[in-house]
């Protein structure tokens, strides 16, 4: 399985690289939906099937969607992507990726300090998760419900189109004069 | 076939969160700085998966399945924002944002 990994994992990358640095929305959306059906397969080769299962649904099949549908509403040409061409210049991404790439390197150097340990190829199954879920993680799955309620009712506020409101006396009565 | 360690699929979490970094830090459209914080969520739910298969135990997943729920959440309230921003300034550029008067 760790051929499988590396090779997903490696899509996963390359992937992603591409849409941090795509300029038109809709190309960084479709490698976005690449990189997550890499990172699907990566859960897979770790031996956590139901993670991947959701990572097909939920992710690629309903976050980006929704992300697709709001670069649509937007309607996003030609003088959008020729817009991020100019913001993205040499010297605006420079600092930050040199930065970034600094604590990477940190990262890598700790975790190739300690001795290395194998990955078990032992499938956690969707019964073991399940059960788990629903027993001493219930509190949190209720609250996990809240939070999506909240999510909804906000979205919904928010996306609502408020009409303009002026005071009264303010407004025109076509019918007075 | 050589296996697989623990460090090198924390490494491949780590190369996928500072990808997602440097998308939100050198961004200005407020689209793709959403789509940088999503990749990073991701790299944080590997982690987790990778956890979880390490040990052996569900609970890697189970935090996995959290994740994905708190970015559902935030995902449809951004992007309501994300529409109500381009209504109201006629922009995606987070630098025209800084004013708080409506």
């Amino acid at each position: 399985m760790s051929l499988v990994f590396y090779i997903s994992s490696f899509i996963a990358i390359l992937s992603t690289v591409m849409v941090i640095t795509r300029y038109q929305p809709i190309h960084a959306l479709l490698y976005l939906v690449v990189s997550f059906l890499a990172l699907a397969v990566t859960f897979l080769s770790l031996g956590a099937p139901f993670a991947a299962a959701l990572q097909v649904i939920v992710y690629a099949g309903a976050i980006v969607v929704l992300f697709i549908f709001v670069v649509m509403m937007l309607n996003l040409g030609k003088q959008t992507a020729q817009q991020e061409k100019e913001w993205l210049q040499l010297r605006a991404w420079l600092g930050p990726s040199i930065l970034s790439l600094v604590l990477l390197a940190e990262m890598a150097v700790l975790l190739l300090q300690d001795v290395p340990t194998e990955m078990p190829a032992v499938v956690v199954t969707p019964k073991q998760v399940s059960l788990s879920l629903y027993g001493e993680y219930i509190i949190a799955v209720e609250l996990i419900g809240f939070l999506l309620m909240t999510g909804i009712v906000g979205a919904a506020h928010i996306g609502k189109h408020k009409k303009k409101s002026l005071h009264r006396f303010l407004q025109t009565y076509p019918n007075l004069n | 076939m050589s296996t697989l360690h623990a460090h090198t699929v924390l490494i491949v979490a780590a190369i996928l969160f500072v990808l997602g970094l440097a998308g939100v830090l050198t961004r200005k459209n407020i689209i793709f700085m959403l789509l940088s914080i999503e990749i990073m969520l991701n790299a944080a739910g590997l982690a987790f998966v990778a956890a979880g298969s390490r040990w052996q135990q569900p609970d890697g997943q189970v935090m996995y399945l959290f994740i994905l729920a708190m970015t559902a959440a935030e995902v449809s309230v951004a992007l309501a924002l994300v529409l109500q921003i381009q209504h109201q300034h006629k922009t995606l550029d987070v630098e025209e944002l800084k004013e708080l008067k409506d």
